[in-house]
């Protein structure tokens, strides 16, 4: 038994701590000022950004997204290209990437291959999500376009009565972009379709295995719906990475300002045109014109964002 | 058909094949998804290791065209390396508290709900957006008496990309100490700050440390909002409100040359930055492993 020597007998005063409650206090006021301030942040960078693209909002109005001329020395701004030019592009980044990265995360998540490779597997994957996307364009640059200039010549030779494939292509693309936009999202929906599949419990899959099914059955029949919303989450957080993606697509796209159904066209995309023309933007109309883009890609990211996050989450993933 | 035929029949011809050919699929999607990561890695150390020389991280760029001096881009390395440590700075410390506010008082409080859902939307702003952001606000205001491109505003716009990153992940780190160390910390008479302090983020500080690593990667790597903010230049970095190059800016602006000793350097550049940002990762990756 020990026994609690007499001068440490704790005193009303030493309980109460003196100033422990103003450090308590203190200290939980300070960290939830900062915490809030990080919402200030996102709040500053919409103003910030509306601000600056006011000038332009009152010449051209909400008629802006349907405008389609950009003239610097006119000072006449139009977003249609460009609105164009990334929504062209993200579809097919997402036709590629959606069926290769479901499948990814089939194989993933499933016991098709033994742990350790498919830990491998999943970590190459994630590799291509943290090369720089300059690095990327630059590869685009050089690997991938000579590589799809004969596929894009065969497209056109053999399909040219397709509007699609209607011109001759001399290399930069919204085919080229649009591929390199689906390496670059493949790791995105790949990591989370399989975060979702693992979320899916064991029994269900165990079910239809002892009824019969085969695992391919198993997977068709029971996991994807099982799991169709959360894919849905992740195509639509890849959605919102491809529309912003700028310095790879920047880098293959061509950057020409026309609209033309030719997907083997050259074209141009709310992020290239920002990425292209801010450094000598000098007139406040022109400056102006190029935030008011900037405004509409961070709408369109920020709704996307806001539905894919609430669609994530409710599997109880981090993004 | 008695049972023991039913049970010991095969399974019929177009389940079989149904089955073999999506695993024949699943095989050719997901060498397909590979294929891009393998190509890049051989043609940055094809195209970039036999030029990788010392000189190149001790010497300015050589004047395009000029063959005879052997240029580097120690100037780019030194521009990234400082806008990094800036954003760094700032980010890191401010994204810990806010981590520490979720995960030790805020919980799961309307506040922190809220903070952390904007944090997630602000990790899924385009950077290119970031980059105007930290155009209007530092390019073209006046600061110091000065206007215009320069480090402190690409500093700024990497800050505000690495933010959430660091907030996100320390947070999980935070999580992850497990709470009869908290409490064990304030019957020992510790106030929240002590507990905090000394106890919760000496705990957690391998894996907050990683997702540090993993905020500098991938800062490090960012050029979209470099190029309008940063800019670049040709000489040393002399002081923060100027033009500044960085390694990422270098190759986007060499991607495009016509000198091919330009394009060589840029895949050298691209050797480097890649071999820096996959170092950071992976060693943000021994360091959770360890524990």
């Amino acid at each position: 038994m020990t026994s609690i020597p007499s001068e440490s007998k704790p005193t009303l005063d030493s309980i109460e701590g003196g100033n422990t409650a103003w450090v308590e206090f203190g200290f939980a006021w300070g960290l939830r000022i900062l915490a809030l301030s990080a919402i200030a942040i996102l709040l500053w960078m919409g103003w910030i950004i509306f601000n600056a693209a006011l000038p332009a909002i009152k010449t051209f109005g909400l008629g802006f997204v349907t405008r389609q001329e950009w003239d610097v020395n006119q000072l006449q701004f139009g977003a249609k290209t460009y609105l164009y030019g990334t929504i062209v592009t993200s579809a097919i980044a997402l036709l590629f990437a959606v069926p290769i990265g479901v499948i990814v995360a089939i194989v993933t998540s499933e016991k098709f291959l033994p742990g350790w490779l498919r830990s491998i597997l999943g970590f190459l994957i994630e590799l291509i999500a943290s090369i720089p996307s300059v690095i990327i364009g630059f590869w685009g640059i050089f690997v991938l376009i000579p590589f799809m200039k004969p596929i894009q010549s065969a497209l056109h030779q053999q399909l040219s009565w397709i509007p699609l494939f209607g011109t001759e292509t001399f290399g930069p693309s919204l085919l080229v972009a649009g591929t390199i936009l689906a390496v670059m999202i493949l790791p995105t929906i790949a990591a989370i379709s399989r975060d979702v599949m693992l979320a899916i419990p064991q029994d269900l899959r165990t079910a239809s295995l002892s009824l019969g099914a085969t695992r391919w059955e198993m997977i068709t029949t029971v996991l994807i719906p099982a799991s169709l919303s959360g894919i849905i989450g992740a195509i639509m957080l890849a959605l919102g990475r491809a529309l912003g993606e700028t310095m790879a697509v920047t880098m293959v796209i061509g950057n020409s300002d026309q609209i033309s159904l030719s997907l083997l066209d050259p074209g141009n995309t709310i992020p290239s045109i920002l990425a292209n023309q801010f450094p000598e933007a000098l007139d406040e109309l022109h400056i102006g014109a190029l935030m008011y883009l900037a405004l509409i890609l961070f709408a369109l990211t920020l709704i996307i964002n806001m539905i894919a996050n609430s669609i994530v989450k409710k599997f109880g993933l981090k993004q | 058909m008695t049972l023991e035929q039913q049970l010991t029949k095969p399974l019929s011809l177009d389940r079989r094949i149904f089955s073999s050919f999506m695993s024949a699929i699943a095989v050719i999607f997901t060498g397909l998804a590979l294929l891009p990561l393998l190509s890049v890695l051989f043609e940055i150390l094809r195209q970039g290791l036999p030029n990788l020389k010392w000189e190149v991280f001790t010497n300015l760029p050589a004047p395009a065209g000029d063959t005879s001096v052997v240029g580097g881009f120690a100037n780019a390395i030194q521009g990234t390396v400082l806008m990094v440590s800036i954003a760094a700075l700032f980010s890191i410390p401010f994204g810990i508290a806010i981590a520490v506010y979720l995960s030790e008082i805020g919980k799961s409080g309307a506040i922190a709900q809220t903070v952390r859902f904007v944090l997630s939307i602000l990790s899924a702003v385009p950077s290119i957006v970031v980059g105007v952001f930290a155009y209007a606000v530092i390019v073209l205001s006046t600061i110091l008496g000065y206007r215009g491109f320069s480090a402190l505003a690409g500093s700024f716009a990497l800050a505000v990309i690495m933010l959430p990153i660091v907030v996100l992940s320390t947070e999980e780190a935070l999580k992850l100490v497990p709470n009869h160390q908290r409490l064990a910390s304030a019957a020992l008479g510790a106030n929240s700050m002590q507990t905090v302090f000394k106890i919760v983020l000496k705990a957690a500080l391998p894996s907050i440390t990683t997702g540090v690593l993993l905020a500098i990667a991938r800062a490090s790597g960012e050029t979209a909002p470099l190029i309008f903010t940063a800019l670049f230049s040709q000489s040393w970095v002399e002081q923060i409100l100027n033009p500044t190059p960085s390694l990422s800016v270098m190759i986007y602006n060499y991607s495009s040359s016509a000198f091919p000793e330009q394009t060589q350097m840029a895949w050298t550049a691209s050797l480097v930055l890649l071999g820096l940002v996959t170092i950071t990762n992976l060693l943000s990756r021994l360091i959770t492993r360890k524990r």
